[in-house]
């Protein structure tokens, strides 16, 4: 197997403060009352499994994510202004405004979607698995979702089918230890999920959402090897740091939880770690954060200047363009009362 | 609550809990099973507190499993408790089709009629809050196509009372679908006076010259509209229907005779929908009476959008009632 040269600390830190920086101000564009809703899902804790696998992937590759998956596409590449503007519903977002948080996509990155049906997205990648194996393509599709995933039917289908059929696939559960107010531990009796994984005959690795060198290393083998067949299963633990969505405060946790889940933080471990080794400096990295902040202060504005969908845009992609259309119900009454 | 009168302001989602909470104590065998409905108290705070009372042997959270969380309510319905099932989107029928339509439904009679599956299955659907396309959809026609299965979708809180609490006796399954636009909807309730049976329908407001026959949250909508056709001098009947299967036709029937007109407003998709259905049976029934086609006013047929422009303009509103029966009458 090849092993690349390890990507530096310096812009994994960088990805991980760019999606850091993005969730923050999600939360603002909710609190401002510019975003489509409150469903809205912050991946803060969580940042190095976002940019620790999708350091790991290549331009050809594809993948799905699960509600929470701002930061996976932010690692993948995505520009912040047209997520924010699809956060916040408008024309110039990934989707025309239509999907949202919840249902971003953007083929050009090879993002096959965000799900907002727990699990809803995973059995894609098998399919996309079987796809470049079929058209004889080099390339791996990746499942990201969470620990809630882990108690669904279908991610068990997916991972047999995989292993079974050697697919170019990997399954990454984002382990934030929580599916809503539910922790791991009363959704399951077994929480070492890559067990699970290995008994289907996946390549199964577990890896410390804490630090974004070790979710990368395993992450890069784990996709090396799918590459070549053997599809793998990586669980990455980490904290999430908010309520599930905009609108839930936590109660089901205690403050000393929050306390000890927040201290589990990759991109504080990834910032100290690069001054004490030297790699960078206080200053150089507030010139960084400021630069990123500004950058996201940017995707704000962007999102809350930009237009809404136009009414006819309702009707526009249930079907491909050319195909027949739904009909409007304004159309419809018009026929149907002239001819009464 | 005054305990002499039984009046009290009391919403729409406290009205489901205190249904739920007075039944779970006449009768030990229901449980409630799903998602977030112990300790968080439901997505939609329906179960607030109710752990605290009944515990978490009749509370049960479960894992993200829906397809297993309705089998397993089916199964212990057959042997002797009564489950309430949660399925915290009505989306998430995608699911549980299966254990639903093929097991809940027909496990009477493909058993030739040897034991029944006396379970309620609650969800919540509708538009309204920017939850996207799969999170904000009516399914409910999936379930009204459906032998075998109940269909209850109260508009107000006394009906989100009263017929939770009937559901919780009857013998078959029955599917309870609530509007997630509705929850935080007050109103004066009284719960010593007398309800119509389950089944029946209530003419909400009367009129003589167009009937509105509306379900769950079109049900106010279709109120709005009347109002506003009040002011132009034309006066409609709103009947709320309450529960889809029974389907009291005789109530509709009887309106539309009399009226010669009938608009049927849903929230679910137009094509082989709720709408339709309803349409279907008053041109037949009232043929002779009707001086315009039944018109439906429904759910466009697209994916629910996120965007709060476009999501609104997905579904009905009243200025489109008022337009189209102003249009009927012109
Ligand atoms: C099939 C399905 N069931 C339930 C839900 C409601 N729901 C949305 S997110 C969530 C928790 C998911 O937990 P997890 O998979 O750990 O992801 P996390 O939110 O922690 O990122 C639940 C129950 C859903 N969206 N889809
Ligand atoms: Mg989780």
């Amino acid at each position: 197997m090849t092993q690349r040269a390890n990507l530096p600390l310096f812009d994994l830190y960088r990805t991980m403060r760019r999606i850091r920086s993005f969730e923050e101000r999600v939360a603002e564009l909710y609190v401002r009352g510019l975003s489509a809703g409150s469903m809205l899902h912050l991946s803060i804790g969580e940042e190095a499994a976002a940019a620790g696998v999708c350091a790991a992937l290549r331009p050809a590759d594809s993948f799905t994510t699960h509600h929470r998956g701002h930061g996976i596409f932010l690692a993948r590449g995505a520009d912040p202004k047209r997520m924010m503007a699809e956060i916040a519903g408008k024309a110039e977002g990934y989707c025309a405004g239509k999907g949202g948080s919840m249902h971003i996509a953007d083929m050009a990155l090879g993002h096959l979607g965000a799900n907002a049906i727990v699990g809803g997205g995973i059995p894609h990648v098998v399919g996309a698995g079987l796809s470049y194996k079929h058209l004889g393509k080099d390339a791996v599709s990746v499942a990201f979702f969470g620990d809630g995933a882990m108690q669904q039917g279908i991610l068990y289908e997916s991972m047999n089918m995989a292993a079974l059929w050697a697919l170019p696939v990997l399954f990454v559960c984002v382990n934030n230890q929580y599916g809503m107010g539910t922790r791991v531990d009363r959704a399951t009796r077994v929480t070492d999920f890559a067990a699970r994984a290995g008994a289907l005959g996946l390549l199964a690795e577990s890896a410390d959402g804490e630090d974004v060198t070790a979710v990368f290393s395993a992450a890069e083998t784990l996709v090396a090897e799918a590459r070549g067949g053997h599809p793998g299963f990586l669980a990455i633990s980490c904290f999430r740091f908010f309520g599930h969505g905009r609108m839930d405060k936590s109660p089901y946790r205690s403050a000393e939880e929050e306390e000890a889940g927040r201290k589990r933080d990759p991109v504080l471990r990834a910032r100290a770690a690069l001054v004490t080794r030297g790699e960078s400096d206080e200053a150089a990295l507030d010139a960084l954060d400021l630069a990123i902040a500004r950058e996201m202060d940017d995707a704000i504005d962007f999102a809350a200047a930009a237009a809404p969908p136009a009414f006819d845009a309702l009707f526009r992609d249930v079907f491909a363009p050319g195909e027949p259309a739904p009909e409007p119900l304004r159309a419809r009454l018009d026929r149907v009362l002239a001819g009464a | 609550m005054d305990s002499d009168t039984h009046l009290s302001e009391t919403t729409y989602r406290d009205a489901l809990r205190r249904a739920l909470d007075e039944s779970m104590r006449e009768d030990p065998r229901i449980i409630v099973i799903g998602e977030e409905v112990g300790r968080y108290g439901g997505a939609y705070g329906v179960t607030k507190d109710l752990i605290d009372k009944f515990g978490d042997a009749r509370l049960i959270d479960t894992p993200i499993s829906e397809p297993a969380i309705v089998g397993a309510a089916i199964g212990a319905a057959m042997t002797g408790l009564r489950p309430v099932a949660e399925l915290m989107y009505v989306d998430f029928l995608g699911l549980v089709m299966d254990q639903l339509a093929n097991q809940a439904a027909k496990i009477r009679y493909m058993f030739g009629g040897q034991i029944g599956v006396p379970m309620v299955l609650r969800t919540q659907g509708g538009t309204g809050r920017s939850a996207g396309a799969q999170h904000s959809q009516s399914l409910e026609g999936w379930v009204m196509h459906t032998p075998g299965l109940r269909l209850a979708m109260p508009a107000t809180a006394a009906d989100a009372y009263h017929l939770l609490r009937h559901a919780l006796t009857l013998p078959d399954p029955v599917v309870f679908i609530e509007h997630k636009a509705l929850y935080a909807r007050k109103e004066l309730v009284d719960f010593a006076a007398p309800v119509p049976p389950w089944g029946q329908a209530v003419i909400r407001r009367a009129g003589d010259d167009v009937c509105l026959v509306a379900y769950s949250r079109m049900v106010h909508v279709a109120l709005a509209a009347a109002e506003r056709l009040a002011e132009r001098g034309i006066t409609a009947e709103v009947i709320d229907l309450r529960t889809l299967n029974p389907l009291d036709m005789a109530t509709v029937a009887a309106s539309v005779a009399r009226i010669g007109r009938a608009v049927v407003v849903s929230e679910g998709y137009l094509t082989a929908g709720v709408a339709a259905e309803l349409a279907a049976r008053i041109s037949e029934e009232c043929f002779d009476f009707l001086e315009d086609p039944v018109i439906r006013i429904a759910g466009e047929d697209v994916p629910i959008p996120v965007s709060p422009a476009l999501e609104a303009a997905a579904v009905p509103d009243a200025a489109l009632i008022v337009e189209t029966v102003a249009r009927m009458l012109g």
